[in-house]
């Protein structure tokens, strides 16, 4: 494929690899913020390059993972009820709730769908009337564009029967807390690339000075990755914290304006509690008031839910980057993929489970 | 997050007021949502995520990218092999 | 109108014939009328063949000569569900009968007699089940087997997913052929009969919410004259596996545990063709992890590895053979992945269904 294919040159990577060994002098710990990136770096085996003085810990990154569990909850609790057909990205199927998975509503009779955009659902909606049908919206910035085009559209045909039940979480507000939580070891920042196709650099230079961590744009193909990885240490060893682009065929420092100023019209900032971390403070996007139509928490009656995590559960120490997933009292015991206390573990880009498919000790 | 991938736009139309356009990824062509590059235009590569164009790829920056790591290779060649007759010849 | 006789009930049966009643029935499956209506109008039609059309309770087959040689019975049973039923490259039929003829080819059998139990949903096209049974009968043809005996039974509308098929097969395998993990040797070669994702991605190219459009069929088939001309070739062949559900990395995840060996493949040798690897990274899926209908793993030792291949890719149905990787004897159980970069991964074995994701 175009524009994916050539970043994957073996040997364009080894030299990368080769390069950011030779300029590394001593040990520095890197981020990054994207569970699509953490998906990358361990298929192709990119830490596996590197030398032993670059250290990548896996951040908060994959929304599959930070989405609270009172969300996983208010899901499972909507799906159940006749009349309703849940749809939802693949990655939530399995996410456990205080008691179960989506899986196991759609085993007991629940409509439970997988689609591959917000715009299947509307389609839903559109073609069964009869039926309530209920996105569950959640991602990063990458994801709120397309998740806000759902609402606009509901909006505009008037669709009695869509509604959202949204969990936007950010990444600025990540970087915040990670680096003020007691512990912290991340130097610097690899910058999720998708996330700033969206929204532009700009969030970025302040959080680089008031921490002093450099912030590198980095895409998710190998040579992408090593790129950022280069750039990050380049900055570390000469002592500078700045932001660095090192994806322009495709991030801007703008972003993408049209996609900002819907998620602005359709989205509005609020306290989001990160699965295993706790509360960040305007760390996430609800729906407005003036789409509240649209939103699923008020259409069904989810307020009662309250969460019982897992007390087995570390995947906060393992998303901040203070716990190795290997490190954790439960992995590979009561926490495997196939019986997973965490978010961390189900998700291919968990860090959890990631370790453990690669065998990692 | 953010599994995006690069397509090329084949064609263009409006959907009821919606910007929806035909883009072919590799010989597998999907049904994607473009109303958030209003500029983009036939044969132009986009990033899509989930059924959604949310950036228009670059071709120049994409060609200078690829050349700043093709130099690089040379670089670092050229430096490793500086630095291997640097080294002081091996006792016999 | 006769006079004021009195109606002969005993007699009686309705007039109505089969093609008046376009749908499945909850009739359908009560094994009077209706029931033989189905076998007469739709099963006889399609799989017409003198042993089904004894209609008894069971066939009776002589194997004695087959038997006489040494041969060994291999018998194997399937069952098939798949939305949509049609599907590009095939429909549930093909499944139900390559399906069970390649259990039987993976031991080395040479297939011969089928069965086919219908489980029907109320409410199911009659024409539908009637062009599957074709494509069956077609299908059966190809692979050169009979379909010798059968069942219908109908769920109620809501219950059946359209249409279950299973099939159960019979097949002699010949003297001095004995494939099994018992015989991997660490340094065996593993080698792949052809692209690996092509059923997976071709049924999700036509799932609901998730479809695309592309070049990309069913690679469905019948696999037990390529494993004739393997066996023809290197009669040292080790194992056969054919990577159905849970794909390439299942399959290796199976041979490597019964062989109490690691298996390490080398990513850049895994083929795929160029439209379903596209597919697979616009809905995130690993292609080693997606069901594949018409390939087949083999286990040979290393120095055969040239004569299977060539053995391979003169056949239709393994042009594109090539070497995954080897049996090794570190990591026993375990499937690693050598990557282009030259870092290495384990494949595990999948855990349930491949779920696209965004992330």
């Amino acid at each position: 494929m175009k524009h994916l294919a050539e970043y994957r040159d073996a040997d364009t990577a080894r030299r990368l690899a080769a390069e950011i060994g030779r300029i590394a002098t001593r040990p520095w710990a890197i981020m990054e913020v994207c569970g699509g990136q953490t998906h990358s770096i361990i298929r192709h085996g990119i830490d596996q390059l590197l030398p032993t003085e670059v250290e990548l810990i896996h951040g908060p990154g994959c929304p599959v993972c930070v989405t609270p569990l009172e969300t996983i909850d208010k899901a499972l609790a909507i799906a159940r009820q006749p009349g309703v057909t849940l749809c939802s990205f693949g990655d939530m199927l399995r996410v456990p709730g205080s008691h179960e998975d989506l899986f196991a509503i759609k085993a007991a009779g629940g409509d439970v769908r997988v689609v591959y955009s917000p715009l299947d659902a509307v389609a839903l909606a559109r073609a069964h009337p009869e039926r309530q049908v209920v996105f569950l919206a959640i991602g990063f910035e990458t994801t709120a564009p397309a998740n806000a085009m759902a609402v606009k559209l509901a909006a505009r045909e008037r669709l009695p029967n869509l509604s959202l039940l949204v969990s936007h979480v950010l990444v600025p507000p990540a970087i915040r807390a990670i680096m003020r939580s007691p512990g912290n070891r991340v130097r610097a920042f690899l910058a999720a690339g998708h996330v700033c196709s969206v929204m532009g650099t700009w969030q970025y230079p302040p959080l680089a000075r008031e921490f002093g961590v450099p912030i590198v744009v980095t895409g998710f193909e190998p040579l992408d990755l090593l790129e950022g990885i280069r750039r990050t240490v380049v900055q570390l060893e000469a002592g500078r914290h700045e932001l660095e682009n090192a994806y322009p065929r495709v991030v801007t420092e703008r972003g993408n304006e049209p996609a900002q100023a819907v998620i602005g019209e359709v989205f509005a900032p609020v306290d989001r509690a990160w699965r295993g971390i706790g509360v960040i403070p305007e760390s996430g996007w609800r729906l407005a008031e003036a789409y509240a139509e649209f939103d699923a928490e008020r259409r069904f009656d989810v307020s009662g839910i309250t969460a019982v995590e897992s007390p087995l559960c570390k995947s906060g120490e393992v998303l901040k980057g203070a716990l190795k997933p290997s490190q954790c009292p439960a992995f590979g015991k009561e926490c495997t993929p196939r019986t997973p206390l965490g978010a961390t573990m189900v998700s291919s880009e968990g860090a959890c489970a990631a370790y453990y498919n690669a065998g990692r000790t | 997050m953010c599994l995006a991938v690069p397509g090329k736009v084949e064609s263009i139309r409006d959907e009821s007021g919606t910007r929806m356009g035909r883009v072919n990824f590799g010989g597998v062509v999907k049904d994607v949502c473009l109303a958030y590059l209003p500029k983009v235009a036939v044969g132009d590569y986009a990033l899509v995520h989930v059924g959604f164009a949310i950036s228009r790829i670059d071709e120049a920056s994409a060609q200078e990218t690829l050349r700043t790591f093709a130099e690089l290779g040379i670089l670092a060649e050229g430096l490793a092999e500086l630095q291997a007759s640097d080294e002081p010849a091996p006792p016999p | 109108m006769a006079g004021d006789t009195q109606p002969d009930v005993a007699s009686f049966t309705c007039p109505t014939p089969l093609r008046d009643r376009p749908q499945i029935v909850m009739g359908h499956g009560g094994g009077g009328a209706l029931s033989r209506d189905l076998v007469e109008h739709v099963f006889l039609p399609a799989f017409g063949n003198p042993v089904l059309g004894r209609l008894g309770d069971s066939a009776v087959l002589d194997l004695g000569p087959r038997l006489a040689g040494g041969g060994r019975l291999a018998f194997s049973t399937d069952s098939f569900v798949v939305r949509p039923l049609l599907f590009p490259g095939g429909s549930i039929g093909e499944l139900a009968v390559n399906g069970t003829v390649n259990d039987l080819a993976m031991s080395g059998a040479d297939p011969l007699w089928l069965s086919a139990a219908f489980i029907l949903e109320e409410g199911l096209a009659i024409a539908d089940l009637a062009a599957i049974a074709a494509r069956m009968a077609a299908a059966a043809r190809t692979a050169g087997v009979t379909i010798v005996t059968g069942d219908t039974k109908v769920v109620e509308r809501g219950r059946g997913d359209g249409l279950t098929i299973t099939t159960a097969g019979i097949g002699i395998v010949p003297a001095g052929v004995d494939l099994g993990p018992h015989r991997i040797r660490p340094g065996d070669a593993v080698i792949v009969s052809g692209t690996l994702a092509d059923h997976g991605m071709a049924i999700m190219s036509v799932r609901e919410g998730l479809g695309f459009e592309a070049a990309i069929t069913s690679d469905t088939a019948p696999l037990h004259r390529l494993v004739a001309v393997m066996l023809a070739a290197c009669p040292g062949v080790r194992m056969l596996r054919d990577p159905t559900r849970g794909g390439a990395a299942a399959s290796l995840n199976e041979i490597a545990t019964a062989a109490r060996l690691g298996v390490e493949i080398d990513e850049r040798a895994i083929p795929v063709a160029p439209v379903v690897a596209s597919a697979c990274e616009i809905l995130g899926l690993d292609p080693l992890q997606v069901a594949n209908e018409g390939k087949l793993l083999a286990v040979v030792p290393a120095d055969s590895s040239a004569v299977v291949l060539d053995a391979l890719r003169a056949h239709d149905l393994g042009r594109h053979a090539t070497v995954l990787g080897r049996i090794v004897a570190a990591h026993p159980g375990i499937v690693a992945v050598r990557t282009a970069l030259g870092g290495s991964r384990i494949v595990p074995l999948p855990l349930g269904e491949q779920l696209p994701r965004i992330c």
